[in-house]
């Protein structure tokens, strides 16, 4: 499945690598990054496969948002197709 | 991969804008449930449901988590009750009214509707036991919605079911206020509302059928406030743009159901449904616009304009467009509304002015307890009229509100909010509504 992953924090040292590192371990691979710094706020977006993972779908957003938790960062994992709906006609 | 800027648009949209899936509503026909022995026909009608609805709850669970979007409610709607019991040779209607309730909780859903009659040119024996059981049965059961079609622009009014109505209304709060925001009488009922507490599953819809309610006034509020001082022109393209997005997750969500549960798909339901919650009001959208207080004089222009903008940005979306479609102006879900009721801007006459531009009707609206049958039957013909002469659906859901005078207020909780009770003319309808008849259907309903 084809999913939209978002990561806003304050900027700080480090953010992509944990995200990053988190789902190289879960073998979600990521398709895509866009990335920017907005008013201090470090805002991530990534297009990832979590096809490639031998987790479940609920078991990658739970250990996303645990890690969310732990590190401060407020991160979203949704399918893709909702974005693609709602900004492309 | 999509711009940083527009996936950042709908995560906030989500989080902080109450974007969600108000309803999935999985309609099931009953008509093959019939029997003459009624436990017989509420055996079978409990089995049916249970047995199509089964995954309703947990599909939709599965959705809102992959797609991360918020849906409120999962509910079920069914063929109107007076046309599968109609062979039934028991007057006692209530034992099927709790056989839906139990179905309801067996499947986990918030909502069951279809305990319903349409009487828009008369009455069948059925109907007339199934109005009779209407106050009893939602004081006995939860989660049953019950409504009764009293009109069409193509039959006109029964003012009988009209004089009826106004008397069970009147005899529901005397048992359980909360009953009667169970209960709703139609003009020009559509078979495939996804919405409660009016939806039931017409004849004309298959077996089953997904019909999906969006929302989304906090979201078109948030737009507003980004074109403050703009015309109008840009005003209604804001709008149309907005209802677009909204439409069209909730068309995405509306397909995913109706894979996932093998059940074709219905309609989306192109909506404005507010709650309680601040930020989330149709109220706030309309002072938005520029009026001080919602109910001030323009409030049915802005309507009019927001109602109309929805449609047509949302039925692009969709390939199925249905429901009631437009903005709903429920007093007690509507945090703006009761603010505008409180502080006295918005009269119960300017609401019914409201009513001929926007989705449905007088939603939600809490009168003193001392309200005839009378006076509430004539509220109900007032919104029929509109209803009938305006070729749209117009809905009265009025609460009298028991041992409460005119600035008090009721509470329900939930979903439904907190009325102020609103002040109804003291002069007697009494002998209007005692002649009985039907209204004609206007003029233009001969179009054939």
């Amino acid at each position: 499945m084809k999913a939209i992953m978002t990561v806003t924090a304050p900027d700080r040292v480090g953010i992509i690598a944990s995200v990053c590192t988190l789902l190289a371990s879960m073998g979600v691979n990521i398709l895509d990054i866009n990335q920017t710094v907005m008013d201090g706020i470090f805002t991530m977006t990534l297009l990832v496969d979590t096809s490639t993972s031998s987790h479940k779908f609920d078991e990658i957003k739970s250990a996303l948002t645990e890690r969310g938790e732990s590190e401060k960062l407020n991160i979203h994992i949704q399918r893709a197709d909702i974005f693609n709906a709602m900004h492309r006609v | 991969m999509l711009s940083i800027s527009d996936i950042m648009q709908t995560v906030n949209m989500i989080d902080h804008q109450h974007l969600d899936i108000r309803t999935i509503t999985l309609g099931i026909s009953l008509d093959d449930c019939a029997d003459p022995d009624i436990n017989k026909c509420s055996r079978k009608i409990y089995d049916k449901i249970c047995s199509r609805a089964k995954n309703l709850v947990k599909v939709g669970c599965e959705i809102e988590r992959e797609f991360g979007i918020p849906i409120i409610n999962k509910r079920i709607s069914v063929t109107p009750i007076a046309q599968v019991a109609a062979s039934c040779s028991s007057s006692d209607y209530g034992i099927i009214g709790r056989a839906l309730d139990d179905a309801a909780k067996e499947c986990g859903v918030n909502f069951i509707g279809g305990y319903s009659a349409l009487v828009h040119k008369g009455f069948t024996k059925s109907d007339k036991k199934l109005i009779a059981s209407i106050p009893e049965t939602l004081t006995q059961t939860e989660l049953v919605c019950s409504s009764v079609n009293v009109a069409t622009t193509k039959a006109g009014i029964n003012m009988d079911a009209v004089a009826l109505m106004g008397e069970i209304i009147k005899r529901t709060s005397e048992i359980n206020a909360i009953g009667c925001a169970k209960l709703v009488v139609f003009a020009n009922a559509v078979e495939d509302n996804p919405f409660m507490a009016g939806a039931f599953h017409g004849a004309g819809e298959g077996e089953c059928a997904i019909n999906v309610g969006v929302s989304g006034p906090g979201v078109v509020w948030k737009a507003l406030q980004e074109v403050r001082g703009e015309k109008f022109d840009i005003v209604a393209e804001t709008i149309k743009r907005t209802a677009f997005r909204i439409t069209r997750m909730g068309q995405v969500v509306a397909q995913a159901a109706s894979e996932r549960l093998g059940v074709p798909f219905g309609i989306v339901d192109l909506s404005l449904a507010p709650t309680p919650a601040k930020g989330d009001s149709v109220a706030r959208i309309l002072e938005e616009m520029g009026l001080e207080i919602c109910g001030t004089h323009g409030t049915t222009a802005a309507l009019a304009l927001l109602n109309d903008a929805v449609k047509k940005g949302g039925v692009m979306a969709s390939n199925h467009v249905g429901g009631l479609s437009g903005a709903f102006i429920p007093v007690s879900e509507d945090e703006g509304m009761i603010n505008a009721v409180n502080k006295g801007a918005l009269s119960l006459e300017k609401l019914e002015a409201m009513t001929c531009v926007c989705s449905v009707g007088l939603d939600m609206i809490a009168v003193p307890g001392d309200t005839d049958s009378d006076t509430i039957a004539a509220i109900i013909a007032d919104e029929a009229a509109i209803g009938v002469i305006n070729s749209k659906t117009t809905a009265v859901r009025i609460i009298p509100a028991k041992g409460k005078k005119a600035g008090d207020v009721i509470e329900f909780g939930g979903l439904l909010g907190s009325a102020p009770v609103m002040s109804v003319k003291e002069s007697s309808s009494h002998e209007f509504i005692s002649r009985g008849g039907r209204i004609p259907a206007p003029i233009h309903s001969l179009r054939n």
